[in-house]
C-alpha cells in the first residue's frame, strides 16, 4: 500500500468504541461498544443502575457527564465534539423519560422554534405557517395527540402518558435520523404503550433509527428490535435478537450475574 | 452546575443597543439649580406667569424635602447642582411641518426604529418624540384634531390650552407628592398632553418617545392624559438614552384622569441605559406615575416592561374613586449585571365595587436586584372592593436578588384581597431539553421568559408586543437580535 492516508466511512448510523463515563466521581459507563446501521432498531436492558439512561444522556450531551474515554462517530462525524443543539440538528433526538414543564410556551410554539432551528443550521428557510400546520395535522394523528394539549404550555399539567406521546410528537415532527428513547415506556397504561409503539412503528422506514432504552420486555412486544442488548454494571455483557428480550423476562436479571458468574443474592 | 452558571452568567451580559450619541447642537441651561434657574427654563418656554409661579411654588416646597430612603436601591447620593436641568437642540427656527425636522434628528428615530413620517407609517401610530428637553415633533395632529382629540407637547399645551392645564396639571400627583414629583413639577421641561373628549375613542395608539441625548443633563418630562366621559385612548410610551458613564438623572410624573366610563390604556417600554456590565453609568429613573378612575365605571391600565436604567424605582398607581372602577398594572422588570430595581404599584380603593389587578413578573440576572413593592389600600367606604395580585419571580443564575414587598391595608370587611407570589429559577434541565431540540442557550432562555411573562406581554398592543419581546432576550442575551 502507498504511504497516504485513508479516510475510511462507515456504513454505521451511530458508532460507540470503548465508551466510558463518570458523573462527579462515579464510574458509570466503563466501556460500550455499539454499532447501529441505518434502518436499525436497537434495544437497551437491564437492571436499574446498570448505565441506560446514563448512555441515553452521555449521546445527548448533558453536561452533567463527563466523558473520560472512547469514541462515538454520528453520520460520519465526532458526535462528542458537538455542543447537544448541534447533535440535535445533525440529526439525533432523544425521548426523555422526565420531559421537563416550560410555563408559559405552547407546545405548537415551541416545536415550531425547534423545527426552524434545525433548518437554519442546515441553511434551510423557516417552514411557513401552512406546511407546518399540515405536518402537526399529519403527526397528531400519528401519535393520537389532541390539538387542546398541543396549544397548552409545554408538558404543563400534563399525565404522564401525555407527556410520553408529546416526546413521540416531536420526534415526529422534527423527524430525526437517530432517535433514542430513553425508558418511554415507564409510567404507561397498555393503551397509551400501544399509541407510542405505534407512533415509532409508523416512523421506521428502513433510514431512520431508533436504540430504545428500557427495563421491560412489554415495549418491545410492540415495538421490534433487530437487536437486544444488556447492559449490566455500565458494560454490554450480552447481545442477541429480538429472542433474548423473551428470555431475560423469563429468567429475569439474575439469569445474565449468573452467567457472568457472580453470586446471586437472595 | 457551576458550568451550567456560567453560561447562563455569560449569555446574561448584554450589550446595550441604543447607546449612541447624535451630534446635535444644544441650547442648554448652566449646572446646577435655584430660582433663575427655574425663570430661565420657564423664559424659554414662553410660559405664562402662572405657569411660573406654579414652577416656584414647587421649588420651594422641595427645598424642604429629603431624598427618600426607603427603596431597596442603594446608590451615590445625586448631586442636584451638577445637572443641567435644560437642553434642546438647536433648531433654526419654529417647525411648520415635520419635513423641517434637523436630518440628523430625523436619522436619529429613523435609526431608533421610529418614523417620523406620517406617510411612511405603517402602524396606526401617532408619535409625540421628545429629545432631551423638548418635543420635537407631533405626527398625526390634524386628523385627530378633526375629532377633537388634543395630542400635542406639553409646551404647546400649556400655550394653547391653559384651562385644560390649570385644571387638571398636579390634579393627580400634587406638587406636593414626594421628592421627586416636586422636583419636576419645578423644572419640568416637555412632555405629552392628550385630551380626549366625551364621547371619543381615539382610533390609534398614541405615542410618545423619549429620548435623553445630551451629556450631563437631567430629564424630567411631565405627561397629562385627560380622559373625558365615555372616551377611551391606548397611550404607548417607549424610551432610549446614550451610553455614558455618568449616571443621568430621569425624574418623570405621568397623570391619567378617566372621568365616568371612559378607559386608558398606558403602556411602556422602558429602555434607558442601563449601565455597564460594571454597573459604571445608566440613568437614575425615579417616576411618579398615577392614574384617578375618578368616575363611575372608568377603567386605567397600566402596562410596563422595563428594561433599562441603573436604577428604577416607580409605582405607577391607580386611585379607584368612582363606584365599579377598575385599575390594572401588569409588569415585567428585567434587572441585569448590576442594576437595581425597585417597581411596583398602588391601588387605592374608594369607591364602592371597585376591582384591581396587580400581575408582576420579575426577572433578575447577573448581581441585580429586583424588587416587586405593592400597596393594596381598601378605603372604609369601598364596599365589595376586589384585588388580586400575582407577583412571580424568575432568577437566573445565583448573585442576583428577587425580592417582594406587599402591603395591604384593609379598612371595609367586605373587601376581598388575594395575594400570590412564586419565586424560580431557570432549571438546567429546561436548559438541556431545549438544547436538545436545537435551541442553543441563548434562544432557549429568550424562550423561557418570554414564556415566564407572556401574560403582561400579551397586555401590549400589538405594535409593542414584538418589540418588547425582542428587548427582553436583548436585555438578557449576548447576541440575539
Amino acid at each position: 500500500m502507498g504511504n497516504f492516508q485513508i479516510f475510511k466511512f462507515s456504513n454505521y448510523m451511530l458508532s460507540i468504541k470503548n465508551l466510558q463515563a463518570r458523573i462527579e466521581e462515579k464510574e458509570i459507563l466503563k466501556g460500550i461498544n455499539l454499532d447501529i446501521k441505518p434502518g436499525e432498531v436497537h434495544a437497551i436492558m437491564g437492571p436499574n443502575g446498570s448505565g441506560k439512561s446514563t448512555l441515553a444522556s452521555v449521546l445527548a450531551g448533558r453536561s452533567d457527564y463527563e466523558v473520560t474515554g472512547g469514541e462515538v462517530e454520528f453520520n460520519g462525524k465526532d458526535l462528542l465534539e458537538m455542543s447537544p443543539e448541534d447533535r440535535s440538528r445533525e440529526g439525533l433526538f432523544l425521548a426523555f423519560q422526565y420531559p421537563v414543564e416550560i410555563p408559559g410556551v405552547s407546545t405548537t410554539n415551541f416545536i415550531k422554534t425547534a423545527v426552524n432551528e434545525i433548518r437554519k443550521y442546515r441553511g434551510e428557510e423557516p417552514m411557513d405557517a401552512v406546511e407546518f400546520l399540515k405536518r402537526m395535522k399529519e403527526k397528531m394523528k400519528l401519535v393520537e395527540i389532541d390539538q387542546s394539549l398541543l396549544s397548552r404550555s409545554l408538558n404543563e399539567g400534563f399525565s404522564g402518558g401525555e407527556k410520553k406521546r408529546n416526546e413521540i410528537f416531536q420526534m415526529a415532527m422534527l423527524e430525526p435520523s437517530m432517535s433514542i428513547l430513553d425508558e418511554t415506556d415507564s409510567g404507561l397504561d397498555i393503551d397509551a404503550l400501544r399509541i407510542v409503539a405505534e407512533g415509532v412503528n409508523k416512523l421506521r422506514n428502513g433510514k431512520r433509527s431508533f436504540l430504545v432504552i428500557t427495563h421491560y420486555q412489554r415495549l418491545l412486544e410492540y415495538i421490534v428490535p433487530d437487536y437486544v442488548h444488556v447492559l449490566y454494571k455500565g458494560r454490554i455483557v450480552k447481545s442477541g435478537g429480538k429472542e433474548l428480550a423473551l428470555e431475560l423476562e423469563e429468567k429475569g436479571y439474575d439469569f445474565i450475574k449468573e452467567e457472568l458468574g457472580e453470586s446471586v443474592e437472595a | 452546575m457551576s458550568e451550567m452558571l456560567t453560561t447562563l452568567e455569560e449569555t446574561a451580559l448584554s450589550d446595550y443597543k441604543y447607546g449612541w450619541v447624535t451630534n446635535l447642537e444644544a441650547d442648554e441651561a448652566p449646572p446646577g439649580l435655584n430660582e433663575d434657574i427655574i425663570r430661565f427654563i420657564s423664559a424659554k418656554k414662553k410660559e405664562p406667569e402662572w405657569m411660573l409661579e406654579w414652577r416656584l411654588k414647587a421649588y420651594r416646597h422641595w427645598l424642604k424635602m429629603s431624598v427618600p430612603r426607603w427603596p431597596n436601591v442603594t446608590y451615590p447620593d445625586v448631586d442636584f447642582q451638577a445637572i443641567k436641568y435644560y437642553s434642546a437642540p438647536k433648531q433654526a427656527k419654529t417647525l411648520n411641518s415635520l419635513d423641517e425636522v434637523d436630518p440628523e434628528l430625523r436619522a436619529t428615530f429613523e435609526k431608533l426604529g421610529i418614523s417620523l413620517d406620517e406617510q411612511k407609517r405603517l402602524s396606526n401610530v401617532a408619535v409625540d418624540a421628545v429629545i432631551d428637553s423638548v418635543s420635537i415633533a407631533t405626527t398625526f395632529k390634524e386628523q385627530l384634531g378633526e375629532m377633537g382629540i388634543i395630542f400635542c407637547s406639553m409646551s404647546e399645551a400649556i400655550q394653547e390650552h391653559p384651562e385644560l392645564i390649570k385644571k387638571w396639571l398636579g390634579s393627580v400627583v400634587p406638587v406636593t407628592d414626594n421628592f421627586y414629583s416636586a422636583l419636576n413639577s419645578a423644572v419640568f421641561s416637555d412632555g405629552s398632553f392628550c385630551y380626549i373628549p366625551k364621547g371619543v375613542k381615539c382610533p390609534m395608539e398614541l405615542s410618545t418617545y423619549f429620548r435623553i441625548n445630551a451629556a450631563g443633563t437631567g430629564q424630567f418630562e411631565r405627561t397629562l392624559i385627560v380622559a373625558e366621559e365615555g372616551s377611551y385612548v391606548s397611550y404607548l410610551e417607549g424610551c432610549t438614552a446614550p451610553q455614558r458613564d455618568e449616571n443621568q438623572l430621569h425624574a418623570a410624573v405621568v397623570e391619567i384622569v378617566a372621568l365616568d366610563n371612559a378607559e386608558v390604556k398606558y403602556s411602556t417600554v422602558q429602555n434607558w441605559y442601563p449601565g455597564d456590565k460594571e454597573g459604571k453609568g445608566g440613568i437614575y429613573n425615579f417616576v411618579t406615575k398615577r392614574g384617578i378612575c375618578a368616575g363611575v365605571n372608568s377603567k386605567i391600565s397600566w402596562t410596563q416592561v422595563e428594561t433599562g436604567s441603573a436604577v428604577t424605582w416607580k409605582y405607577p398607581s391607580v386611585i379607584l374613586k368612582g363606584d365599579n372602577s377598575q385599575g390594572e398594572f401588569y409588569s415585567v422588570a428585567v434587572t441585569n449585571n448590576h442594576q437595581q430595581a425597585d417597581t411596583g404599584t398602588k391601588m387605592m380603593h374608594i369607591g364602592k365595587n371597585t376591582r384591581s389587578r396587580i400581575v408582576s413578573k420579575g426577572i433578575s440576572a447577573g448581581f441585580s436586584q429586583n424588587s416587586y413593592r405593592g400597596l393594596v389600600q381598601v378605603g372604609k367606604n369601598a364596599v365589595n372592593a376586589r384585588n388580586f395580585s400575582q407577583c412571580d419571580s424568575l432568577l437566573l443564575g445565583d448573585k442576583c436578588g428577587a425580592h417582594t414587598f406587599p402591603y395591604i391595608e384593609v379598612k371595609n370587611s367586605t373587601a376581598k384581597v388575594e395575594h400570590e407570589a412564586t419565586t424560580s429559577k431557570i432549571g438546567e434541565d429546561q436548559i438541556f431539553y431545549c438544547n436538545q431540540r436545537g435551541l442553543d442557550t441563548e434562544t432557549a432562555v429568550a424562550l423561557i421568559i418570554n414564556g415566564f411573562a407572556k401574560e403582561v406581554m400579551n397586555q401590549l398592543p400589538m405594535e409593542f408586543a414584538v418589540e418588547a419581546q425582542k428587548l427582553l432576550a436583548i436585555s438578557l442575551e449576548g447576541s440575539v437580535g
